[in-house]
């Protein structure tokens, strides 16, 4: 069974009798960042929680992004995405910038050592980066550190290791909007 | 799947040295992100100015939100109602002869009042608030309790003025944007309120835990007189907290006062109301040193 849709390698339906298009580099950009931005955004002003119980969302999907489509976000981006995290999640500024940074570089050890992957592993690397970036953000985060405090970001912890494969289909879904093929070549 | 192939750097000299580039500008941002940590752990209003701006460009969707948020629940309101329409219907009548009858009890009470606070001279001293405001967004995320509310420096709302539902205290004002605020929640750990016990003068402080509940720490120590369901008010020390509003109510207790639930939960909160500080002579004496305080009042030298 020969498929055009096979050869061509995949892409949207719609986009199937419109042969002079490519994705735009603007959508590409955009639909990559702004999803990290919105995620770390949004929550705030979805719930109002007398503990911490949201997985932190912009960092999952920065993982998620990372682990899913790896060379998409350079490894220098922990820095401006951490900052617009740090304005608006309540963190000390700076803890975000620091941690993103060094959890993306650590990626980047960890991708050099083993290249080989399957989707379990990527849930695992996810489940160690966001466990201990849950840990470290409550370390850095200027509260007095306390037994009740530590109960407190369990619930936390555990979903943010949790929601690894809804934060792939998630990205999956997001890359697919991020390269339809809109823009036309001349 | 293994990494795609562009990403292996191998011979061309002008990859690796780009890669290598981005791993420095990594390190350095890393680096700064640890300045930056350390400055805001050690002055934390150092960024104030940049998260106010955040926040003000946040608050219209948090607005929007927000009415939303509040719409969908009357909308279930509706729902349930629906179903329970006719035993409810019954009850409210019984329910509305009794109210009437405590109604003409209350009248009575309140004639009394007023004539006894005649008596005493006393004149009903209630601020007029300076802001009301919807809660837009809390810090959900982090491990410290923050509030977000849409009144600003632009609506007279300062540092330290007091936050206050319909209920009670929610918390005081940490730093403000041009048309949000942020607000320091009773539970966030590093929050501490002097209160005292409803019925007697038994005077504490409430101290946040981060987890949602309310330490109560007495300051005489000794037996520890404090019993479940005891209510604790503000005591007005300190001058930020007008006298007399709830705080919590005592859940469990323990060897030196007890955990307590805040009355005013900021979950179950929609509408604010910020208050001008209690008493700002003492707020402005707390702020100064005791030294400029000396200098202030011509100290003998």
């Amino acid at each position: 069974m020969i498929n055009s849709d096979l050869q061509m390698g995949p892409r949207p339906k719609y986009s199937r009798r419109q042969i002079n298009r490519e994705p735009s580099p603007l959508l590409a950009a955009s639909v990559l960042y702004g999803s990290i931005i919105l995620a770390s955004w949004v929550p705030t002003f979805l719930v109002t929680t007398s503990m911490p119980l949201v997985p932190p969302m912009g960092f999952l999907l920065l993982v998620g992004w990372r682990l899913m489509r790896p060379g998409t976000l350079p490894a220098w981006i922990g820095f401006p995405l951490g900052a617009i995290d740090d304005l608006v999640s309540g963190q000390p500024f700076g803890s975000a910038i620091l941690l993103w940074s060094v959890i993306l570089l650590a990626f980047e050890w960890f991708e050099s050592r083993f290249p080989w992957r399957g989707f379990f592993q990527d849930w695992l690397a996810s489940a160690i980066a966001c466990g201990s970036y849950v840990v470290l953000a409550a370390l850095v985060s200027g509260a007095v550190l306390s037994l009740p405090i530590l109960a407190a970001i369990t619930p936390q912890l555990l979903l943010s290791m949790a929601l690894y494969p809804m934060i792939a289909a998630m990205v999956a879904t997001l890359d697919r909007i991020r390269l339809i093929r809109i823009r036309e070549i001349r | 799947m293994a990494p795609p192939s562009s990403r292996a750097s191998g011979h061309s000299r002008k990859a690796q040295y780009s890669r290598f580039t981005s791993y420095l500008i990594a390190a350095v941002g890393a680096a700064i992100g640890l300045v930056l940590l350390g400055i805001s752990l050690w002055q934390p209003a150092t960024f104030s100015s940049l998260r106010g701006v955040a926040g003000d460009v946040g608050e219209p969707a948090g607005q929007a939100v927000a009415v939303s948020r509040d719409g969908s629940g009357t909308v279930l309101d509706r729902i349930a109602g629906f179903w329970n329409a006719g035993n409810q219907n019954a009850a409210l009548r019984k329910e509305l002869q009794l109210a009437r009858i405590r109604l003409k009890e209350l009248e009575a009470t309140e004639q009394e009042n007023a004539r006894l606070k005649a008596l005493l001279d006393l004149t009903e001293e209630s601020g007029a608030p300076v802001a009301f405001s919807r809660i837009v967004g809390s810090s959900v995320v982090s491990a410290r309790r923050f509030a977000y509310i849409g009144a600003g420096s632009r609506d007279g709302v300062q540092a330290g003025m007091p936050v206050r539902s319909e209920r009670g205290i929610l918390g005081r004002v940490f730093e403000t944007g041009s048309s949000t605020a942020r607000v320091l929640l009773l539970s966030d750990s590093e929050s501490v309120v002097p209160v005292r016990r409803a019925q007697d003068d038994l005077i504490a402080f409430a101290e946040g835990r981060g987890d949602g509940l309310v330490r109560i720490r007495l300051i005489n120590l000794g037996i520890n007189p404090v019993e479940e369901g005891d209510v604790f008010v503000t005591s007005g020390a300190g001058g930020y907290f007008k006298p007399g509003l709830a705080v919590a109510v005592i859940h469990e207790v323990t060897d030196d006062g007890g955990l307590a639930r805040m009355i005013a939960d900021p979950a179950g909160t929609d509408f604010v109301r910020v208050e001008a500080y209690w008493e700002p002579e003492t707020v402005e004496a707390a702020q100064q040193s005791p030294d400029q305080m000396l200098q202030g009042t011509n100290a003998p030298q």
